[in-house]
């Protein structure tokens, strides 16, 4: 089989998911006991904090896991909201978010807070212009992805960094669950950002772990209250199993990174060069440097995603439509309908989403696949 | 840039006149044994200078280990190429942009060893400093205390040009000024006066109380992984630990509740004295400061001393609590110091100990005790570990952890 859906979900490593099993045979207490066993345990969540501190160049205390991408984004959003009310409440973040983002501004909508989404344009991105023409004195949170889901856009990191050292009490948040292992730690980790929220199931850890990055000295209020885990900020008490092969899995990720993002670009690449040449293909992830090394995002006019995903399936090539998590619910893409994508063109849209493993071989399998089904597809047409 | 040597000038030890030859022996000493485990690297200790011929060590790594080294002034890395006038004004020109910032100004600094080189100082100077100024735009030639000076020093077997020079540890080198006792506890203060002590050539030897089951195995562990953070100023270190429970014990029966904290003191640096008598030590070290809390007023020092008349050194006693974490925090101790284990300063506290104790009331509490036999029983139970830079206590498991990480 061919696994080009990359961006829903990855295969855990089989070192992650050994180290999850060794774990919770051999160091299953509780990090908060005070016995021995206990302080066992701590001492390797602890290790395992501080080697995903020192993988992406933050403090030991800067790192706090969580249940998720979802559960992070709600967390940096709410969490800001909660924490700073009384300084404003306005927040501001893209047209293009993933659910997890959109919908948590629009439940803090009900509750009264005023919320921006900022326009993009044909290539799915935001202009630090209209950012800086949206924040108000009561701004208290920007929310930007590094890396959209759906099309692979890469945000203006850099240049909305510039804007936000002029508004250095304002938290900005970066959704960077598609952003890690391609090539974009220092935009993600500029001087500027404040919470940058990870999922480990999308860099082949196991499912219901991630982690959020807490810039030190930012507050942020907890979304759980309990026994007081993660230094009062994440109570429940803590998946070690799943963090320990968290560790594992972001180690092996960042390893040879370079190396990696070029194989997926070059692949990405390989696919793109192939199929614009058919005339119904419309290509949304172009040939440019703003889009990501790993996703590319196309329709072929007059058939219907779905349709392009079973077809593939046929021949054990896994692809997407936009995105996994909209993909059973019959919804166009949000990302293509804030691009002023047409909805005929936009409900004809599919992904295709890289990671290391990839190889060329597969692209060259993918490439015979889609011209064999182009042909196919004419008679819909 | 690929360096080949790193040349380190010395600190105060230069002024020391007579005992001059015996500090540049204990640095080479120190700095020999602090890079050890660099393949290859030579290690020269001379009477102006000490170089460091990496013949291929990781600067980087042995310049990390030189910042810990005390009686150290400042170093500079250093490139050596051949005595081929192109090869050092590319080498020159590669230091002076390197580091360039607008308004910058250099100025160039030559010493001919090798009296046969082509070019005397002055003509290399003059070469030298005009192809920077013609290929650096913007930079300027400053004679007093420039931005950048750049060293070129023409040598029998190359030149050696360097720009960095990067400031050491100051102090003087550990060994120099004999050995000592240390009373470690745990907490934030005495780590860092063990740091002073080293600073100024001191050799410590670390005593930690310890009184199981009232103090954790984690208590122990905390004081035994802060020895081994401070084994990098002074290559290793004994720690030596004493049972104390038993003492403790006993004074809380006998003792008036007020004076338990005045006749335990005075318990542990008769303790403390008797380890430095066993080691040859010359005096005690602690991590007080005045008026810090009870057993820190003048009164209680004056109580407390009243046991020995070996020196008791105090290098925190003027400094506040905050400047002390200030340097708790740039020695890296201070994350560990706040670990919450009960040492075993904090058990058998009373309540409202006396902040004025009385010296002649001391001496009356303690007579009901059997000092002598206590002490033995605690000498007795001695346990001394030889403990080395980045030895773990806390995470002993942490081999096994990097490997399931």
């Amino acid at each position: 089989m061919i696994y080009f859906d990359n961006s829903a979900t990855t295969k855990a490593a089989p070192e992650a998911v050994d180290t999850y099993a060794k774990v919770s045979a051999n160091y299953w207490g509780n990090p908060s006991s005070l016995h021995n066993f206990g302080e066992q345990a701590f001492n390797l969540l602890e290790q395992s904090r501080q080697q995903i501190a020192d993988l992406v160049g933050a403090k030991l205390s800067e790192i706090l896991f969580t249940s998720g991408g979802t559960e992070g984004d709600n967390w940096a959003i709410k969490g800001t909201a909660m924490a700073k009310r009384e300084f404003g409440n306005h927040l501001i973040t893209t047209a293009v978010e993933h659910p997890a983002v959109h919908n948590s501004m629009e439940q803090l909508k009900q509750l009264g807070f005023e919320v921006t989404y900022l326009p993009v344009d044909e290539n799915g991105r935001v202009s630090a212009d209209d950012l800086r023409a949206a924040i108000r004195p009561t701004t208290i949170l920007v929310s930007t992805m590094a890396v959209n889901n759906e099309i692979g856009a890469v945000q203006p990191l850099a240049e909305i960094a510039d804007v936000m050292r002029d508004f250095p009490k304002i938290h900005w948040h970066i959704d960077a669950v598609q952003g890690i292992g391609k090539g974009l730690g220092k935009l993600i980790f500029n001087d500027r950002v404040d919470f940058v929220t990870f999922s480990g199931h999308k860099f082949h850890a196991p499912r219901g772990i991630g982690f959020m990055y807490k810039r030190q000295g930012r507050k942020i209020a907890p979304l759980m209250a309990g026994g007081g885990q993660e230094w009062n900020l994440r109570s429940g008490t803590e998946n070690l199993p799943a963090i320990a092969a968290m560790a594992k899995a972001l180690r092996m990720l960042l390893t040879d990174e370079a190396q990696k993002v070029e194989r997926q670009r070059a692949i990405r690449l390989a696919i793109l060069h192939h199929i614009e040449q058919f005339a119904h293909v419309t290509i949304f992830s172009k040939d440019l440097p703003v889009f990501a090394p790993h996703i590319l995002c196309f329709a072929i006019a007059g058939v219907r995603g779905e349709t392009i995903v079973h077809a593939f399936e046929e021949h054990q090539i896994y692809i997407s439509t936009t995105s996994a998590c909209s993909s059973k619910k019959h919804v166009e893409s949000s990302t293509l309908q804030a691009m002023a994508v047409d909805d005929d063109i936009a409900t004809s849209a599919v992904r295709i989403s890289l990671d290391g493993h990839n190889t060329m071989e597969e692209a060259k399998q993918f490439n015979q696949v889609f011209d064999q089904l182009y042909q196919q597809f004419a008679k819909l047409r | 840039m690929e360096y080949s040597e790193i040349m380190v000038r010395y600190g105060e030890l230069s002024t020391k006149g007579k005992n001059k030859k015996d500090f540049i022996k204990q640095l080479g000493h120190n700095v020999r044994k602090a890079l050890s485990e660099f393949d290859g690297l030579e290690v020269r200790a001379q009477h102006d200078r000490l170089h460091v011929t990496l013949n291929g060590a990781d600067s980087t790594a042995v310049m990390d280990r030189l910042k810990g080294e005390f009686g150290i002034e400042n170093f500079s890395p250093s490139v050596k190429v051949d005595k081929d006038i192109d090869a050092i004004k590319a080498t020159v020109l590669a230091l002076a942009q390197a580091d360039f910032k607008p308004g910058m100004t250099f100025k160039i600094n030559t010493r001919r060893q090798d009296k046969s080189f082509e070019y005397d100082t002055y003509q290399l100077n003059d070469i030298l400093g005009s192809h920077v100024l013609e290929n650096v735009p913007g930079i300027q030639v400053k004679m007093k205390h420039p931005d950048l000076e750049i060293r070129v020093e023409a040598r029998m077997n190359g030149v050696y040009i360097s720009g960095q020079t990067i400031p050491g540890a100051g102090g003087l080198p550990v060994g120099t000024g004999g050995k000592a006792v240390m009373m470690l506890s745990g907490g934030i203060d005495s780590p860092v006066a063990s740091y002073y002590g080293m600073r100024r050539g001191v050799k410590l030897d670390m005593v930690h109380f310890y009184s199981p089951p009232y103090t954790s195995e984690q208590a122990l562990a905390k004081a035994k992984e802060l020895t081994a953070k401070l084994a990098k100023y002074s290559g290793g270190i004994q720690f030596i630990q004493v049972p104390f429970a038993k003492i403790q014990e006993t004074v809380k029966e006998s003792v008036p509740e007020g004076y338990l904290m005045t006749i335990q003191r005075r318990m542990m640096l008769r303790l403390a004295v008797a380890v430095a008598h066993m080691r040859h030590a010359k005096g005690i070290f602690n991590g007080e400061s005045l008026g810090q809390v009870a057993s820190q007023t003048l009164e209680s020092m004056e109580a407390i001393n009243d046991v020995t008349t070996m020196p008791i050194l105090r290098p925190l006693l003027s400094m506040d609590k905050t400047e002390i974490i200030k340097v708790a925090k740039n020695i890296d101790t201070y994350d560990l110091s706040i670990l919450p284990y009960e040492d075993c300063c904090t058990i058998f506290t009373p309540p409202a100990p006396k902040t004025r104790p009385d010296l002649e009331k001391s001496r009356k509490y303690e007579k009901h005790l059997d000092v002598e036999g206590l002490m033995k029983e605690a000498l007795d139970g001695i346990t001394i570990t030889e403990i080395r830079p980045g030895d773990n206590f806390l995470n002993q498991n942490e081999d096994v952890f990097a490997e399931l990480l």
